[in-house]
């Protein structure tokens, strides 16, 4: 099995993880395999640790123990802008846009690891610079315009309502290229039209920009339409793994669910 | 995406965007034509000034405004700048065009020494980081045999082979010429992925990161380029004054230069320019006040030289209260009642 581990079809393995923060074990011994081009979604009650297990594989939080590969290679030691640098964007369940930027500079600034130009090129802005500047826009204009964000483009962020933020923490994370995509409930707090309109952008982003999404979110419908797997955490603690037809007729996750409803 | 928008983006990408713009740079360039020979020299002199506040400020706002790193050590790095030319062309007769560069060389790299530690500190902490190292330099001024301490340095005047710059007339235009040269180039940084790279670290390090961003590295970079600007700014003072002391290097010109950033707008190129130009004229506005005054208040003169220092602080608590986005919010404003005029253009 050891031996195995290279040829892996996963794109994502997640084995073991373990962390705690103090007393508080956030997560438990948690193992998930994403395939290339799933849509994966993790799901559980409030405090569960799924935004925890995403801070881990972005690497802003380093677990006590266990492995986390992207495309076989360990990321357990490298820091964030090193794994967004591999190909692993995320959007935030709280909005962390650059508030202080427009929707475009928002969006611009998350593919400074793609424009390979330094700081003198940059004050002069001639050859390269330019070149680059201009390959970088032409890939912002057309999630802009995936995103129906034409009218926003030159609005700073902070002005604008909750709804459309969301929507702009999506557009940043694709501004990478990304090839993994981490969503943190990119539908909490919209309205049904908006959550209709996220639903769409993600599986056109799943099947037509080609990325696998993994998705965290509390709406049951929504997960149910979109995922080819689901796990569900609890605790800290994977209880369930499969099919989101499985997991809706498993009792233990039924009982995960309302036990929360009921406390 | 359609042919005809990629040809009006790349229009957007440009370095002066809109008409408005252009009509203040054509009004800017004859004004700098035409001023040595419509101004005296006095006022020529306030004009040099405010050019070589310009450079410093911009370098400013840079770490500031732009990164969010605040510094109260920039008037060590002019400091760093104008010992460094003053020491290269005294002692070595190294050429004003060769020690220009090297002055800026040097705060640079004495502002990565700066900038690293700096890291783990952020806001207050950095901040008197940064005057702890603005006191080191102050007192290896004061007591390193070569820079003389109290007594100062005499500087070499600017020379280009046998050409001398005398007149306030030929370093205005020299000063303008640079002046002119650090606005192109940060404006350049500001829409390229340096700036936005220092503005994402400044609104939001976390997500920076997440982004791709190493903080460290413009962080870094960022105390890099400002240090730049700071030692050009002084190594361009120390020539223009022709006399450099510790004491005009202190704690007061770096808030000075922090007034200037904040009432001019922070994180915007415009506001490092208007920022400069205001504080700068403050005093000889106060100057010019006090000469009118003097026959009926003769006591009046030596107590509000002194009070500048409470007046720049007053500048800058008033703008954080009224307009904290400075006078760019000013302009801003002022372009969009223009824009909602009858006749656009
Ligand atoms: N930085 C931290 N310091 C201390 N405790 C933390 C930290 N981050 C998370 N936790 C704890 O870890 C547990 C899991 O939190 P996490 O945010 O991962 O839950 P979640 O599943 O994302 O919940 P929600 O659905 O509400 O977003 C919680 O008990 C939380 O209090
Ligand atoms: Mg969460």
């Amino acid at each position: 099995m050891v031996v195995l581990e290279d040829s892996s079809e996963f794109q994502l393995e997640i084995d073991s993880v373990t962390m705690s923060f103090g007393g508080i074990s956030a997560l438990h011994d948690v193992s998930l395999s994403v395939e290339k081009g799933q849509i994966y979604s993790i799901i559980g009650p409030n405090g569960a640790g799924k935004t925890t297990l995403f801070n881990c594989i972005s690497g802003m939080y380093r677990a006590q123990r266990g492995s986390i590969k992207f495309d076989g290679k360990e990321l357990m030691r490298l820091k964030p802008p090193e794994i967004a640098h591999m190909g692993i964007a995320r959007a935030f369940q709280n909005i962390e846009l650059f508030q202080g930027m427009t929707v475009l500079d928002n969006l611009m600034s998350a593919r400074g690891h793609l424009s390979h130009y330094g700081f003198l090129r940059a004050a002069i802005y001639l050859g390269k610079c330019r070149k680059e500047e201009i390959k970088s826009r032409d890939w912002v204009e057309e999630i802009i315009e995936f995103l129906d964000m034409q009218a926003i483009r030159k609005t700073p962020v902070a002005g604008l309502p909750y709804g459309l933020q969301k929507r702009v923490e999506l557009g940043r994370a694709l501004a990478m290229e990304p090839k993994l995509l981490l969503v943190d409930e990119p539908v909490s707090g919209m309205n049904i039209d908006e959550t209709e309109d996220m639903a769409r952008y993600l599986l056109d982003i799943n099947e037509e920009m080609d990325i696998t999404v993994v998705l965290v979110e509390h709406d049951m419908g929504l997960v149910m339409d979109l995922s080819d797997r689901v796990t569900v955490l609890n605790f800290g603690t994977k209880i369930a793994e499969g099919t989101p037809q499985e997991i809706a007729n498993n009792p233990v996750v039924v009982q995960a669910y309302l036990g929360e409803a009921e406390s | 995406m359609s042919g005809s928008y990629k040809v009006s983006y790349k229009e957007d990408m440009a370095i002066f965007q809109n008409l408005w713009v252009k009509v203040w740079l054509i009004i800017f360039i004859i004004l700098a034509v035409f001023s040595p020979i419509l101004l005296n020299r006095y006022q020529l002199s306030i004009l040099n000034e405010m050019g070589i506040a310009t450079i410093g400020a911009l370098g400013l706002n840079l770490l500031i405004g732009y990164t969010g790193q605040l510094s109260l050590g920039h008037g060590a790095f002019l400091a760093i700048g104008a010992y460094t030319s003053a020491l290269l062309t005294g002692k070595l007769g190294i050429p004003f065009f060769l020690s220009l560069p090297l002055s800026g060389l040097m705060a640079s790299l004495l502002g990565l020494v700066v900038g690293i530690p700096s890291l783990r500190l952020k806001g207050l902490y950095l901040a008197l980081g940064t005057l702890a190292f603005a006191f080191i330099v102050e007192y290896i001024l004061f007591h390193w045999d070569l820079t003389q301490g109290d007594l100062g340095m005499a500087v070499k005047r600017i020379g280009i082979g046998d050409y001398v710059i005398r007149s306030q007339r030929q370093y205005f235009y020299l000063i303008m010429a640079f002046a002119t040269f650090a606005v192109i180039c940060t404006k350049n940084l500001d829409r390229s992925k340096i700036g936005r790279s220092f503005k994402a670290i400044r609104d939001r390090d976390i997500a920076a990161e997440a982004m791709g961003i190493p903080l460290a590295k413009y962080k870094v970079m960022a105390f890099g380029i400002s240090a730049f600007y700071g030692g050009v700014a002084g190594c361009l003072m120390a020539h223009y004054n022709r006399w450099i002391v510790p004491g005009s290097f202190d704690i007061s010109l770096s808030i000075a230069y922090i007034a200037m950033i904040i009432i001019g707008g922070l994180g915007t190129v415009l506001g490092s320019v208007l920022g400069a130009i205001l504080i700068t004229g403050v005093p000889h506005g106060i100057v010019y006040v006090v000469d009118l005054l003097k026959g009926d208040y003769p006591a009046l003169s030596g107590f509000i030289i002194d009070f500048k220092l409470g007046i720049f602080g007053l500048i800058i608590v008033l703008t954080l209260l009224f307009e904290p986005k400075g006078l760019f919010g000013v302009y801003q404003r002022t372009k969009v009642y223009f824009k909602t005029w009858p006749f656009k253009y």
